[in-house]
């Protein structure tokens, strides 16, 4: 056995290695060098032009008006759907109490775990053409409902007041089904006499999840976080559909940034690539940072 | 190792693979680089064969799959082959022309003809300071294929080639004929005795009398708020003359502020101001406002002819949908208010580096035919650039209108080319000052200087290739 194990593992090793060097490694390398060219992307041409690209993306007031609004998905998207996501598995997990033996989800647990997981299978483009029809001002879902109870009806998505915090409830939305699996699936792994023992101790639901459902999960959640960081740098298909930036930047992100300068109402592939290096070195720190902040010693328990 | 590790390590993989996403402009520029001209098909040139077609060459076509459909371009291209049955034509459509075609261009084997439009279209000012696209002054010189004793460039309508010009060179066809102006549905006025107005301050009154009727008088495209540049364009045109248009073209400075510009945007401030427009407009796409609009809940709408096409399917019967001008501000106005934008539009193109150029520029001849052009129009219920080629074919009601009105403007018709020469300033730029005018946040003057200061941006930056017209 031992002497083949070599082959073996070369040949389940190399042929994604070799996938991945050359249509994810690659590129990345040669982004990095198109960022130093002034390449407008319909021939072969590109100058050099050292980091000038760079220089300007330093006082382009777009890139830092989307970098903002990042900044906010970065803030506020991964704790909400963390904390969501959290809270909805442990009632789905342990959250009914009705006085008998044993630890049990609430009532109709089934249904909505199904429930939850529906955006997750609903590909992003769709969820925003839902939303879009949601949020439409005039016969959208949300405004029949506000004005059937006689309360004021906003534009939403064509005001720049309400536009962005729209489209960040939609993400979280669409996220918060994926992480109560996720969450779901750690907890069942968790010994259920750990429970039974706290729920004959007295303690309170809160309690539970707070000193010994959480702790117990950190793994998972850390994971959760740096998923969840990454996305909120994202963010560009919701943005684009929902309200391509607008109204008046309100809602730009860094990734539409950089399709509008390369694909959409430009083409400098030069300076688009610049954007994206920034992009991603933006989210290999935030991800190291998440990995950093949320380290804490692993608690084994088989 | 258990889940959690697997987990964790599907993190860090995560990790490397999302900005992967983020990095995906940096598509290949390798490869390529300067092929010389001894691939390409060259025939003899001769009194039938005026731009030296080789008659067994293939023709690569792509077209824009997108209102008009492809079922025209396989006519023209069935035009093609009887003429050369020994080419074979390539065809394709697609939706997304900069994506499927970005890796030919820098590979130097683009198709030969590419109908690049849509919202996947490629900005022309980066194609053409790319020297990407082929001139296509032959094509004007040589006879026009069934109109006997002309060029192809007699038969074109006025201004169909300075929309394609580029610094005097003819390098983009652009195929239709397209007017833009205010649109209302002939039933609802007669049935409510309304009559559109040819004067400003009759256009509020009328607004007024329409509001009171229970109708919102406007709505737009607030998510396109563009749209309402081109009426407003259009009104301080009229007002101050061509001339306001050539500014704005050539980027001269202040030229968003000038005293036209100024009178119009005061005026169309009146209907923001005095709430002439359907309540959550800013939050409507294009064709939402559209079908509003053909529900009857708003009278006016601003947009260019291909409106009635693009709304058949929710037009009610016998709705009757009318273009007409702006209104006139005022008896001081240069121009009449029969005065319309028209202008030619769906570009087509050659590239330079295209295998067959000859044959391309051949296709565009036939498609510049006045059996070509009829056979679009009849297909398509569009006009083309094609003088009098509607003659003898049917035409839907709007359309009927929107021939009416450019007939009626005839020489006093005028345009703008800003957008073509600098994409960015009319989508992103002028789009959102646009967004905050017609939605009451920002006033006349504060919008002026927001696409002023969007105008200068664009003069400022060394790296866009600047264009200018003659007035």
């Amino acid at each position: 056995m031992k002497h083949g194990k070599y082959p073996l593992i070369v040949t389940f090793l190399v042929p994604p290695l070799l996938l991945y060097g050359i249509f994810v490694i690659s590129p990345y390398l040669q982004a990095f060098q198109i960022s130093t060219t002034d390449w407008l992307g319909y021939s072969a041409e590109a100058n050099p032009v050292g980091l000038a690209n760079f220089e300007r993306l330093l006082d382009d007031e777009r890139v830092w008006n989307a970098l903002k609004n990042n900044a906010w998905l970065l803030a506020v998207v991964p704790v909400v759907t963390i904390a969501l996501g959290l809270f909805f598995a442990s009632m789905l997990a342990m959250g009914g109490r009705k006085g008998r033996a044993g630890v049990t989800g609430v009532r109709g647990t089934s249904f909505y775990r199904m429930v939850y997981f529906f955006p997750q299978v609903l590909s992003v483009v769709i969820i925003a053409l839902l939303w879009r029809e949601v949020y439409h001002p005039n016969s959208g879902l949300l405004n029949g409902a506000l004005g059937a109870l006689g309360l004021p009806t906003p534009t939403w998505l064509g005001d720049p007041r309400t536009a962005f915090w729209c489209v960040l409830a939609v993400m979280i939305w669409s996220n918060v089904g994926f992480y109560v699996v996720l969450f779901g699936a750690a907890m069942s792994a968790i010994p259920r006499d750990i429970y039974e023992a706290v729920m004959l101790d007295g303690a309170s639901r809160w309690t539970t999840l707070r000193k010994v459902t959480i702790p117990l999960l950190w793994d998972t959640v850390q994971v959760a976080w740096i998923y969840l960081a990454i996305a909120a740098l994202d963010g560009f298909i919701l943005i684009q559909q929902m309200t391509n930036g607008g109204p008046n930047f309100s809602s730009d992100v860094i990734g539409l940034r950089m399709y509008e300068t390369a694909f959409g109402s430009e083409n400098r592939f030069g300076y688009a690539s610049a954007i994206g290096v920034v992009l991603f070195f933006l989210t290999l720190s935030v991800a190291v940072l998440a990995l950093r902040a949320a380290r804490r010693d692993r608690i084994e328990f088989s | 190792m258990n889940r959690r590790d697997i987990l964790r390590r599907t993190a860090a993989a995560g990790l490397l693979a999302t900005p992967a996403a983020g990095l995906l402009a940096g598509c290949a520029t390798g490869g390529g680089g300067d092929k010389d001209d001894s691939g390409t098909y060259k025939g003899t040139k001769s009194e039938q064969n005026p731009l030296g077609v080789k008659e067994d060459a293939p023709l690569e076509v792509v077209i824009f799959n997108g209102g008009f459909g492809e079922e025209y371009a396989k006519a023209h291209e069935a035009m093609y082959t009887e003429k050369y049955p020994k080419a074979k034509i390539n065809h394709s459509a697609t939706q997304e022309i900069n994506k499927t075609l970005q890796p030919r261009f820098v590979d130097g084997t683009p198709p030969d003809v590419v109908n690049n439009s849509g919202a996947g279209q490629i900005d022309f000012n980066g194609l053409v300071s790319q020297n990407a696209i082929a001139d296509l002054g032959e094509l004007l010189a040589a006879p026009s294929l069934d109109i006997p004793g002309k060029t192809v460039k007699d038969t074109l309508l006025p201004g169909a080639v300075e929309v394609g010009s580029y610094d005097g060179k003819f390098l983009v066809l652009n195929y239709t004929y397209t007017a833009y102006g205010i649109w209302h549905s002939t039933k609802l006025f007669t049935e409510r005795n309304w009559e559109y107005a040819k004067t400003w301050d009759d256009h509020i009154a009328l607004c007024k009398q329409i509001k009171a009727a229970g109708i919102a008088p406007w709505t737009y495209a607030g998510k396109h708020p563009r749209y309402m540049s081109w009426p407003l364009i259009a009104t301080a045109i009229k007002f101050g003359g061509p001339s306001v248009a050539t500014a704005i073209d050539n980027l001269e400075p202040n030229a968003w502020k000038s005293d036209a510009m100024k009178a119009a945007a005061d005026a169309w401030h009146q209907i923001v101001k005095d709430k002439y427009i359907l309540d959550g407009s800013p939050g409507l796409d294009h064709v939402q406002s559209q079908t509003a609009w053909c529900q009857g809940k708003a009278a006016f709408i601003s947009c260019g002819s291909w409106l009635e096409s693009e709304q058949k399917k929710v037009t009610p019967e016998g709705f009757n949908m009318t273009i007409q001008p702006t209104p006139s501000l005022g008896a001081g106005d240069k121009l009449p208010f029969e005065a319309i934008r028209g202008t030619a539009g769906e570009p087509f193109m050659v590239p330079a580096k295209a295998k067959n150029l000859a044959g391309g520029l051949e296709y565009f001849r036939i498609m510049l035919s006045k059996k070509g052009a009829q056979d679009f129009t009849k297909k398509v219920s569009s006009l083309t650039v094609v003088a009098g080629s509607t003659e003898g074919v049917e035409l839907p009601f709007g359309l009927s209108t929107v021939t009416k009105a450019l007939d009626a403007s005839g020489s006093n018709g005028f345009n703008w080319v800003y957008n073509n020469y600098y994409r960015k300033l009319e989508r992103e730029l002028v789009d959102a000052a646009c967004g905050e005018f017609f939605s009451g946040r920002i006033g006349p003057a504060e919008f002026l200087e927001q696409c002023q200061k969007g105008a200068d941006s664009i003069a400022q930056d060394s790296s866009i290739k600047k264009y200018k017209r003659a007035a």
